[in-house]
């Protein structure tokens, strides 16, 4: 497993928003955590990548113990992630921003990066081939220059993705990524998602439209009220009476089971 | 203009020249800590810790100035080091406050302390600090910071005052870059201090008190922080409005203040909002 949370639990006051769950991601494919609004998925999220701390639980990344491990430790083992609410860095350069997510992989001293000695410039012209890569994989290198800010709604998310992917992680974690998008926006995405998994890089993204994930996922996790109520394939999700009864209610589910 | 008259100039002008190069270099250790996105005001504490201890190793210990100058930044690092841990988990506007309270306990202190001279301050400093080394200081302060915030590093700083949470997300140490921030801000405001220590052979506690602390961070609210040299600007031009305006030099704190309010209102990125290039290879 590269990524395995045990019992995972986040609690505020009168209210526990992730209740102990057990959720597993192999080291490859990709994976989606569904659920219906307020089921805990974002929390879920920010859990694991290290932005909130947990009540109680455990998450193993790669085989170590990340729990006490603040987001920027874990990010530099390998997480990233993107943001439901787009959180690209509105006024630097598109490039500029996919560059940030490759901070990781840069190792120049300060006295190299002030003499510019001839490593630091390796270095930094090896980043700007990485992050133009990753521009070119979202499909954003003729927008290398423009200011991230300006871009419209749909290529911002993309360049979250390409910043994301910049610093070549193991597993790249996306929060709502379809979020607001068009159905043709959608299956570029799909394509774009497909093509990171194909490239080696494992992903994890919570969504809660249902059609999106069903044809793009090799497993689902369900949450509804914080708890997990389903993990295995997507078309047994699909059949699964709790996970309807989650999403419909149990009147409508009931209606459906007589009918079928 | 013969070489003497030129002489006559320089010489008729040195405290303002003096404090150019000492203002300057004051607005950039404003400079290191807002480009990380910090609003920390204990830049005068810092220039304070640097000139006390200095004008001391130079007065009780007769020290050259060479030894001098370098160790001066032992005492401001070490306080920054001491503050660092407890203030860095504030911020914003609590982080100021808690800064500018820190610079009045260091005034209290020199008031209260024989060695420090009491409210007569020290005086016969050695004026051991030629113009030039000023300005070489703040020549090379300027290159490293330019350097510095056209690399990744510096690219790092710019996500963290834009977006902390998506820095963090990336892989920025937020916590180390905060610090060592804090830590170059000391380094440069206790050259500062030396420097103007020797430059004008006299300090007091009132040097280093709030009204200073509140004049550094208006250089760089005029100048911006696009660049390591636009704070530099908006200190040359705070240091010689009151000299061009000679009439209005007693209201040089009302004409920092109004500075603040109108960059605030009009020029919230500075007179100088141009960004440095990031890519030249």
């Amino acid at each position: 497993m590269l990524l395995a949370t045990e019992q995972l639990t986040r609690r505020y006051a009168g209210l526990i928003a992730v209740d102990a769950v057990d959720l597993a991601v192999p080291d490859t494919g990709i994976h989606a955590v569904i659920g219906p609004n307020g089921a805990g998925k974002t929390t879920l999220f920010n859990l694991i990548s290290g932005l909130t701390p947990p009540s109680s639980g455990r998450i193993v990344f790669a085989g170590s113990d990340v729990t006490g491990d603040p987001a920027d430790r874990r990010a530099r083992a390998g997480m990233a992630r993107t943001f439901q609410n787009i959180r690209v860095f509105n006024s630097m350069s598109v490039l500029d921003n996919a560059l940030t997510g490759l901070h990781p992989r840069l190792t120049a001293s300060l006295p190299a990066i002030v003499t510019r000695l001839p490593g630091f410039r390796r270095e930094e012209s090896a980043a700007i081939a990485r992050a133009r890569a990753a521009l070119g994989l979202a499909g954003l290198l003729t927008r290398a220059h423009e200011a991230a800010g300006a871009l419209p709604y749909g290529d911002q998310r993309r360049l979250e993705i390409a910043r994301a992917m910049a610093g070549e992680p193991r597993l790249l974690l996306l929060d709502e990524p379809a979020a607001g998008m068009n159905p043709a926006e959608r299956a570029s995405l799909a394509a774009l998602i497909r093509a990171i998994a194909a490239g080696g890089t494992t992903v994890l993204l919570v969504e809660h439209d249902m059609p999106f994930v069903m044809g793009l996922c090799d497993s689902v996790t369900v949450l509804n009220f914080g708890r997990r109520i389903f993990s295995g394939p997507p078309a047994a999700a699909r059949q699964n009476k709790a996970v309807i009864e989650a999403y419909l209610g149990p009147k409508v589910a009931a209606r459906l089971g007589g009918a079928a | 203009m013969s070489m003497a008259a030129l002489d006559d100039l320089l010489w008729t002008y040195q405290n303002v020249i003096t404090a150019l190069g000492i203002n300057g270099l004051l607005a950039l250790s404003m400079y290191v800590v807002l480009a990380v996105g910090q609003l920390s005001l204990g830049q005068a504490a810092f220039m304070g810790l640097g000139a006390y201890s200095a004008a001391l190793m130079s007065l009780k210990l007769a020290w050259p100035f060479w030894a001098v100058l370098p160790l001066s930044c032992v005492a401001p690092v070490a306080f920054a080091l001491a503050v660092g841990g407890p203030t860095l988990r504030l911020s914003g506007v609590y982080l100021a406050i808690a800064t500018i309270g820190l610079g009045e306990v260091m005034r209290g202190v020199y008031l209260n302390i024989d060695l420090f001279g009491g409210a007569l301050g020290l005086s016969g400093i050695p004026e051991a600090a030629p113009q030039w080394v000023i300005f070489a200081v703040l020549g090379l302060a300027l290159f490293v910071l330019w350097r510095i915030g056209r690399s990744g590093v510096g690219r790092a700083m710019e996500a963290m005052r834009l977006d902390e949470t998506a820095a963090l997300s990336m892989g920025v140490n937020v916590r180390r870059y905060r610090r060592n921030a804090l830590l170059a801000s000391a380094v440069l405001a206790g050259l500062a201090g030396a420097l103007s220590a020797h430059a004008t052979s006299f300090i007091g506690p009132n040097d280093f008190g709030f009204e200073p602390a509140v004049s550094i961070l208006s250089f760089a609210l005029l100048g911006g922080i696009g660049s390591p040299f636009a704070p530099v600007l908006g200190a040359w031009l705070l240091t010689l409005l009151p000299e061009v305006l000679r009439p209005l030099a007693d209201l040089r704190l009302v004409l920092n203040g109004v500075v603040i309010v109108l960059a605030v209102l009009f020029l919230p990125r500075g007179l100088l909002s141009w960004r440095m290039p990031r890519r030249a290879m």
